[in-house]
């Protein structure tokens, strides 16, 4: 069984009396260690698709199985234990919390999980991470004295705290420039690769879709059928 | 540790924006340094007030011989002559309750100093305590008599400020002479202005003398007689110089005669005692021991109903305990609501600190927090504002009341309990307050938060 499957799910949204369908039946699995581009215009339903594989939301019908668990029934508070454990988010806008230093916003998702650490090591722990990223020398660097790339490295790092299973990028790149983005992008595939977490980018941009393994592309709710799997690396 | 952990987050979130959270702070502050301040003055004005209460004689207690009853004829309340001065000097002693005891010998008659006459309202003879139970040791002039005038039966006298009107035209009486039916007191000292009490009597209408000398000197004639004040109908006239010495009916004993047979010593008795208990609250356990002394020494059966009566002010004391009780709460009312709205302020200014962290609220549940979380963390900072202003507002308000009370001169004094209410009311209100912005933080939704701009 694959990492994640989704069987005909729907989502409707209701604003008020009127009911807007959002995902009319979409049917999805990837595998472990894929690195997948989720495409598709604004108001196709990507936003939502993507809510749906992060937890952040669950479906009106169908089911969602995530590591061999069926989870679309789940509570707000299960929910949130899996957010914690298996998924890692990375976003447009960095968000990272202002006046804190980078340490410490990697840190932060620590503090929601259950696993005992002592303050020591998850100082070890979050420094490592920095390191990892290439940021050895802003550990101590507040968010505002970070360049974009920079943030963007943080929040990476801030992602993988947990060492989740599953990481989950939406338009990671669209704030940054043209440079800066390949080196995000090359960190992801080698996060790919060399730690086999499974990513999913969420992208707009046919370019940064390159980079993935498989395109998955979305249309007024549906998935269209050309999702052929790309040549890896075959983008330059 | 969850609790180190939260605290930890609190702090930091109040440190990213420090002047927001000293100005929240400052409301509850200030709401805290009332309260405190409040208290405080409360409490000093409820003792100052207590004692200009104990100065009319709130405190007072007055014990009074029973009704003497012969053949049918009761001779009203004081007419027993049990009282004596060693029961005075024995409830002192024993009656842990009572601050001081005067016993009371009066005489009611005319004074005359030069070609002016008076009589005044009250001619006590009693001991220097006197003035503790009422309140009245500060002198106008001079000094008063002591233990030892007492014992000596010398004759001096204290003057109250409408005799030194009346007979001496408002110039000072110290060291002048007033005659008492013909015995001469001196005047050592005046005392100060008090005014009619509360049935209209001049207070200041008061010659004041050691009791042995009203006693023995003035009121030796009347000894034996069933009333007390009655002495003063028989006015000195004229026609009797030596009035103040008994009439002698019999031929002087000699000294060897005496000795063969001796007569009974005197029995001396007072017309009152008065008595300061230590508080208005101890004057009931006050009345109950000056009772059980009494009639153990009077050496009364058990069935016997006392041949005394211990008379308390009763309305003064409950005007006081009124007035000062609505003192304390009219300022704790005021002091609660600057509270109220220093927590009012902590309400708005989380609401205002969950509407711009919309977004780091989205980004925490995003990454594992539940709602617990959430809202645990924002009920912390508001608690930890909260008890950071109760602190500061403790220091502010005992700073302030020392301010009062050093430039004002206003009694204040510190109150353990307004501190610990203050601890206690300021964590509530940051719970009560910061409940309601922490709850509409818990339930945002992280999709939308994440994506609030």
């Amino acid at each position: 069984m694959d990492l994640i499957e989704l069987k005909d799910v729907h989502k409707t949204y209701y604003l008020g009396e009127v009911a807007v369908p959002v995902l009319k039946g979409v049917t999805l699995s990837i595998a472990r260690r894929e690195l997948v581009a989720l495409m598709g215009a604004s108001g196709s339903g990507k936003s939502t698709l993507m809510n749906l594989l992060g937890c952040l939301d669950n479906a009106s019908s169908g089911e969602y199985w995530l590591d061999g668990k069926e989870i679309s029934k789940l509570t707000a508070k299960e929910y949130a234990r899996l957010r914690n454990r298996t998924i890692g988010f990375v976003f447009q806008s960095f968000n990272l919390l202002p006046r804190t230093t980078a340490l410490e916003n990697v840190m932060m998702p620590l503090t929601y999980s259950r696993e005992y650490l002592s303050e020591q090591q998850k100082r070890q722990h979050a420094a490592d991470l920095l390191r990892k990223v290439g940021l050895a020398d802003r550990i101590d660097h507040q968010q505002s004295q970070l360049s974009g790339g920079e943030q963007q490295r943080v929040a990476i790092a801030r992602s993988l705290v947990n060492q989740p299973s599953i990481l989950l990028a939406d338009e990671p790149t669209g704030n940054l420039d043209s440079r800066t983005s390949k080196e995000i992008l090359q960190m992801f595939q080698q996060l790919n690769s060399v730690d086999g977490i499974t990513i999913i980018l969420v992208t707009h941009d046919q370019e940064v879709a390159q980079w993935a393994q498989r395109i998955i592309r979305i249309k007024d709710g549906l998935l269209e059928d050309n999702s052929e799997p790309v040549e890896a690396g075959s983008a330059t | 540790m969850k609790l180190y952990i939260t605290m930890k987050t609190a702090l930091n979130a109040l440190r990213r924006n420090v002047l927001r959270t000293l100005l929240t702070t400052l409301g509850i502050v200030i709401g805290v340094g009332a309260v405190i301040t409040m208290m405080e003055i409360g409490n000093g004005a409820t003792i100052a007030i207590r004692k200009t209460m104990a100065s009319i004689g709130a405190n007072t207690l007055v014990i009074i011989p029973g009704a003497a009853n012969t053949g049918g004829i009761n001779f009203g309340a004081g007419s027993l002559m049990t009282l004596t001065p060693q029961d005075a000097d024995a409830i002192v002693k024993e009656c842990p309750s009572l601050a001081s005891v005067a016993p009371i010998v009066r005489a009611r008659t005319q004074i005359v100093y030069g070609n002016r006459n008076w009589s005044p309202t009250y001619i006590y003879g009693t001991t220097p305590s006197f003035l503790e139970v009422r309140e009245w040791t500060e002198l106008a002039e001079g000094e008063s008599f002591d233990e030892h005038d007492v014992r000596n039966s010398n004759r001096v006298c204290l003057v109250g400020q409408t005799i030194v009107r009346e007979l001496f035209g408002g110039r000072s009486p110290l060291g002048k002479e007033v005659r008492i039916r013909n015995v001469a007191f001196k005047v050592v000292g005046v005392l100060k202005m008090k005014g009619a009490n509360m049935m209209g009597l001049d207070q200041d209408d008061i010659l004041l003398a050691p009791w042995t000398t009203i006693k023995y000197r003035v009121v030796a004639t009347s000894l034996g007689s069933s009333s007390q004040s009655e002495s003063a109908t028989t006015i000195s006239s004229s026609n009797n110089p030596y009035v103040a010495v008994s009439a002698f009916l019999y031929a002087v004993p000699s000294a060897t005669e005496q000795a063969s047979t001796p007569q009974p010593i005197r029995f001396a008795n007072v017309d009152q005692i008065l008595t300061a208990a230590r508080s208005s609250s101890s004057i009931p356990s006050a009345i109950q021991q000056i009772t059980m002394l009494l009639r153990e020494r009077h050496h009364l059966k058990v069935s016997s109903p006392n041949d005394f009566n211990v008379r308390d002010m009763t309305e003064i004391t409950k005007a006081m305990s009124s007035t000062t009780d609505m003192i304390t709460k009219l300022l704790l009312c005021v002091a609660m609501i600057s509270l109220v709205v220093g927590g009012v302020g902590i309400m708005n200014i989380m609401l205002v600190s969950v509407t711009e962290r919309t977004r780091e609220i989205g980004l925490r549940m995003a990454v594992g927090a539940e709602p617990g979380d959430i809202l645990r963390q924002f009920l912390t900072e508001a608690v930890v504002i909260c008890l950071l202003g109760g602190t500061m507002g403790i220091i502010l308000g005992r700073t302030s009341s020392y301010i009062i009370s050093s430039v004002l001169h206003w009694p204040t004094s510190a109150s353990i309990g307004a501190i610990v209410a203050a601890v206690v009311v300021s964590a509530s209100v940051g719970v009560i307050f910061g409940f309601y912005p922490a709850w509409k933080a818990s339930r945002l939704n992280p999709i939308e938060a994440l994506r609030y701009e």
